[in-house]
Formats: structure tokens, sequence, C-alpha cells
């Protein structure tokens, strides 16, 4: 390139000849990236395109799927896990996002004293791990150290006490709430930042409209923070079908009681890995990450094609 | 109307709302901290009561120091973390500056395909990510636990540093470019200082899951050496399940660096959240 070639190029972009310094300040995170996560993931999903025959790994197709989805000794854990994956998942959208959205309009009312102190103070159990949260719970529902019916007799509920994660038809709804328990800062800090971003004038016209208090919020805040809701939703979705640590560390690799908390983390742990007696199978627990890699695929594309298109956002 | 009179009654009903959920989020916490002080006898006897001079025993502690090798497995985390932080930090926020400052072919596309990985966890490719490492010999090394984790930072860093490095202005980027700085230069002289405070924003998102993290020390280094805390604590309880005040212990010492942190960084973190970094 000439001096001319620059000085007529004021509108255009200016073109340098080799720009080696792009290439030096993309390549670290590239490179990383491409060799640690998204090869890695590529190979997860051809190699569940193949297993052992004959001693010999070897194309099958999508028999490993015919395997998974049918085969009388798999397939029963696998629509288990899958079911109960999705009540986990109902049961966080249906208590952990309402709950959080609550705290958060509460939080974000104008001059609350103490606001800053509810909000960190309510964050904690985010922030500390799931062998943490798993194992505090465990003890204090367990009917050894009695706390919970302790706690239960002290407000008169004493015959409801069981225990819950003992028995198979409570402890996926107990663990789901203790996985609520751990995530309700999540949404209640989104949705927190999406309440105060609400500019004042809005809210005042409101309030000159004579909308004030409960229908303000239902009518002027909620359709205002329906985005953020929705990355709420999708954030809650990918990580309730990508979770195993907490089943792990309360129930252990078996999720019991009799598998009534196996999840597919949990599955694709057990399957991948051999657990006791199980012989650890990488070409089925690579198709058990693939199944789970499009249903998160599903719904993030379902959420970013169908509900973020048809979302109406506002500029201020 | 009655705004007048029902505004102190809805208020005092919004605290009584928000502390009583305080107490639900806190006290499980709470109830682990005192315990762990505890003769074994208090423990059981009255659980909810503090510590007196009668009851306070270290013996839980005692056992977690002499069983389990917590310094090491504090040493592996703080060297995991820290090294998977910086490299986060220093190859994210390069990737930022060249998506966000460079007009180049493929911009738009490398862009996306670096994002892809905050929707996708990484985690779905742990039988090749095993495969490689194994191919690697990195195996039970601190190293693969580093590699892992500062590819599954990257997407989100380099998201919200890119969203921060479009609003420093040009005219200073191009007055550096007319004193003759190098494009390096300006990204480390000019542009890193001013956009500190986002970094530390992503420092505190990266590290919480990193800190945390069970799947990927249980499967890339349960080995004894390089055992971080939460691998070491889920594997110390599972020893020691019906020593109550050992597992008390164990955990209080688990809680403690996360809550140190948090006491440090929580301005940062709720002012990133805030300032809409993560929209």
């Amino acid at each position: 390139m000439s001096d001319t070639d620059m000085t007529e190029t004021e509108i255009a972009p200016v073109k340098r000849p080799a720009r080696w310094h792009i290439l030096v300040f993309l390549a670290p995170a590239f490179l990383v990236y491409t060799a640690v996560m998204i090869l890695p993931l590529i190979e997860t999903l051809r190699l569940s395109l193949f297993n052992m025959v004959e001693g010999q790994l070897s194309f099958v197709g999508f028999n490993n799927f015919k395997v998974l989805f049918s085969d009388p000794r798999l397939s029963a854990d696998f629509w288990n896990a899958l079911g109960n994956n999705v009540v986990f998942f109902v049961i966080h959208m249906l208590v952990q996002n309402p709950i959080g959205i609550a705290i958060a309009a509460m939080l974000s009312v104008p001059n609350l004293r103490f606001a800053a102190f509810y909000r960190s103070a309510i964050f904690v159990p985010t922030l500390l791990s799931f062998v943490i949260v798993g194992f505090i719970w465990k003890l204090i529902l367990s009917p050894i150290w009695g706390i919970a019916p302790g706690l239960m007799d002290w407000v008169g509920l004493k015959w409801a006490f069981s225990p819950w994660l003992g028995r198979p038809d409570t402890a996926l709804v107990t663990v789901s709430l203790i996985s609520v328990w751990q995530y309700v800062g999540i949404p209640m800090m989104l949705i927190y930042a999406a309440l105060l971003n609400i500019p004042d004038e809005v809210l005042e016209a409101a309030e000159c409209d004579g909308i004030t208090g409960w229908s303000q919020f239902w009518k002027i805040k909620l359709p205002l923070i329906l985005p953020s809701i929705g990355i709420v939703s999708v954030l809650t979705f990918v990580g309730n079908f990508n979770a195993f640590d907490l089943i792990y560390t309360v129930q252990g690799a078996l999720a019991g009681p009799n598998g009534s908390t196996d999840i597919l983390g949990t599955l694709l742990y057990r399957t991948f890995f051999g657990f006791q007696n199980q012989m650890g199978d990488r070409s089925m627990g690579a198709t058990i990450a693939a199944v789970m890699f499009l249903i998160i695929l599903a719904g993030v594309s379902l959420y970013l094609f169908v509900i973020q298109r048809r979302m109406r956002r506002y500029q201020f | 109307m009655s705004k007048a009179r029902s505004a102190p009654l809805r208020t005092a009903l919004i605290h009584l709302a928000l502390i009583a959920y305080t107490l639900v989020a806190l006290f499980p916490v709470f109830l682990t901290l005192v315990n762990s002080f505890k003769s074994r006898n208090a423990i059981f006897r009255e659980p909810m009561a503090l510590p007196t001079p009668s009851t306070f025993s270290l013996v839980g502690y005692e056992t977690v120091l002499n069983q389990g090798d917590f310094v090491g497995y504090f040493q592996n985390s703080l060297i995991v973390t820290v090294a998977s932080i910086a490299l986060v930090l220093l190859t994210g926020a390069m990737a930022a500056f060249a998506l966000s400052e460079y007009r180049f072919r493929g911009n738009t596309l490398m862009g996306l395909y670096l994002a892809l990985g905050i929707m996708i966890p990484i985690r779905l490719g742990t039988v090749a990510i095993l495969q490689g490492m194994v191919a690697a010999g990195l195996v039970n090394t601190l190293t693969s636990l580093i590699l892992v984790y500062t590819a599954q930072g990257l997407p989100l860093a380099i998201f919200i540093l890119s969203e921060f490095m479009r609003t420093v202005s040009d005219d200073l980027k191009n007055a550096g470019r007319i004193d003759g700085l190098s494009e390096y230069a300006i990204f480390f002289r000019l542009v890193l200082p001013l956009v500190r405070p986002a970094m530390a924003t992503v420092a505190v998102f990266t590290m919480i899951p990193i800190w945390n993290d069970l799947w990927f020390p249980l499967i890339l280094a349960p080995g004894e050496d390089t055992k971080t805390v939460t691998l070491g604590v889920q594997m110390f309880i599972g020893q020691f399940v019906t020593n109550w005040n050992a597992v008390l212990s164990a955990l209080s010492l688990a809680i403690l660096p996360v809550m140190v942190l948090y006491v440090i960084f929580s301005r940062q973190l709720i002012r990133g959240i805030t300032s809409g970094a993560v929209k």
C-alpha cells in the first residue's frame, strides 16, 4: 500500500498490509478455547456414534442412541433420569424464580433501609460450594440431629416431619428445594438490576395516572423486566440440565434412594466413569452427553429464536 | 388516598418478609459455624445454643487438621483459581480488545464462536477432555484443571469485557497512535487500566464456579496431591460421616475463604451485576 492510497480512503476503513497484532491478541484465547472446549465437545459428539464391536471401536451410526432409548437395562435409567431432570427444572421455575422476583421487587422499593444488607445476605448461599450446601442440609434434615423436627415441633408441625431425603417419593422434591435455596440469589440479582434500570420518569408517569404499589408492579414493572425473566429462565434451564454436584454430595453417585433423585448429570457420571460394580462405558457416556447437549441446544435455540424475538424490548 | 396511611404498614411488611428470608438464607450457615465450636454432647443436646465456656471445644478442628491435608488442599485450590483467573483475564481481555477495536473479516463470526461457551457447558465434553488429558499426560496435575477452567471462563469474560471496551473513547486511542504507541502499548497502557472495574467483575464471576467445582477435580485430578478444597472436604466428610465435630469443622473451614472473598469483593460483584455487565 502506498501513501496515496491512505489519503483517499478517508471513509473506507483504513487498511494496513498485515495486522499481525489482531492475530496475536486473538490467538491465545482462541487456541485454549478451541483445544479444551470446542474440540472435545465435537469429539464427544463424534464418539457417541461409535462403540466397541468385537473389541474394536467402530462406527455404529445412531445405534447407541437406540440402545439408550430402548434397551431394557439402560433405557429405564435414562427415562427415569430425564423425567427427574424435568421435575427438577419445573420446581426451579415454579419456586426459585418467583421467590427471586418477589425479593427483587421488595428490595427495589425506593428508600428501603438495610436493602444492601438483605441483598448481600440472601446472596450468600449462592457463593457456597455444593459440598457445603449439600452436607449442611443433610445434617439439618437428619432425624439423628433433630434440627428440622425440633424446629417443626416449635411451630406445632412435628407430625409433618419425615426423613424426606431418605424416602423415594419426597427425595427429589427435597433436593430440588435445597438447590432452589442455594440459587435464589441469581434471579434476585438479575431481576433487581433490571428493576433498577427502569427510569424514574416511567414510574412517575404511572403514579400520575394513579397506578401505584401492587398494580404498578404488575402493569408497569413486570412487562418491562420480561426480557430479564427470559434470561433467568434460560440460565436456569442450562444449569438444571447440566446439574450434578448437589445430587452427588447429598445422595451419592447412585442418586438414591432407589434412583429417585437420578438426573442426567449423575447418570452421565456413573455411565462414563463406572461406579461400584458397574464398568465405565466411554461410548455410552458420550451418548448421554450428546443427548444433554441436544436438550440444552434445543432449549437455548427456543429462547434465542422464538422467545427473545417475540419479546418487546423497550429502549429508554 | 390511603397511600400515606398504608405506606408505613407496607414497608413494615416488606421488612418482615425480607428478614424472614434472610434468616432462611443464613440459618444453615450460622448453625454450622456455631456447632463446629461445641463438644459432641452439646451439638446434640442444644444444637441451637451458642457455645458457652462449658460446651466450647475445638476437637473437630483438631481432627480435621490432623487427619486431612487441608493446607495442601487450600494451596491447590488457590493455585488453580488464581492461575485460571489470571489466564482468563489476560487472554480474555486481549481477545475482547481485538473484537471490539478492529474491523476485520470474520469479526462477528469470531465473536459468536467465542460466545457459544456461555450457553453450552464445558462439562458435556468431559469424555473427550479426559481422553485428551490422558494422552497429554496431564491427568492428576493442576495444569489440567487450570486449562479446563480457563476455557470455561473465557466466553463470558470476552463477552463482558468487549462490551466494556467499546465504551473506551476512540479519541484517546487515536491520540496514543499519533504519539507513536504500538497497538500493544495502547492495549496494555491505555485500555487495560480503564477497564479495571470490569476486570474485577469478571474475576469474581470466574472465581466462584472454579473454587466450588466438584466435577472436574473428581474426574481429572482426584489424586491426593492435587485435591482441591471442595473435593478434599467431600472425601473427608465421606470418611468421617459419623464424626459430627469433624464434619462441622471441615464445613466451616470450607465456608471461611468464600466468606472472606465475598466481604472483600461484594461491592464489586453487586456493582458489576447492577451496572448491566451480565445482561
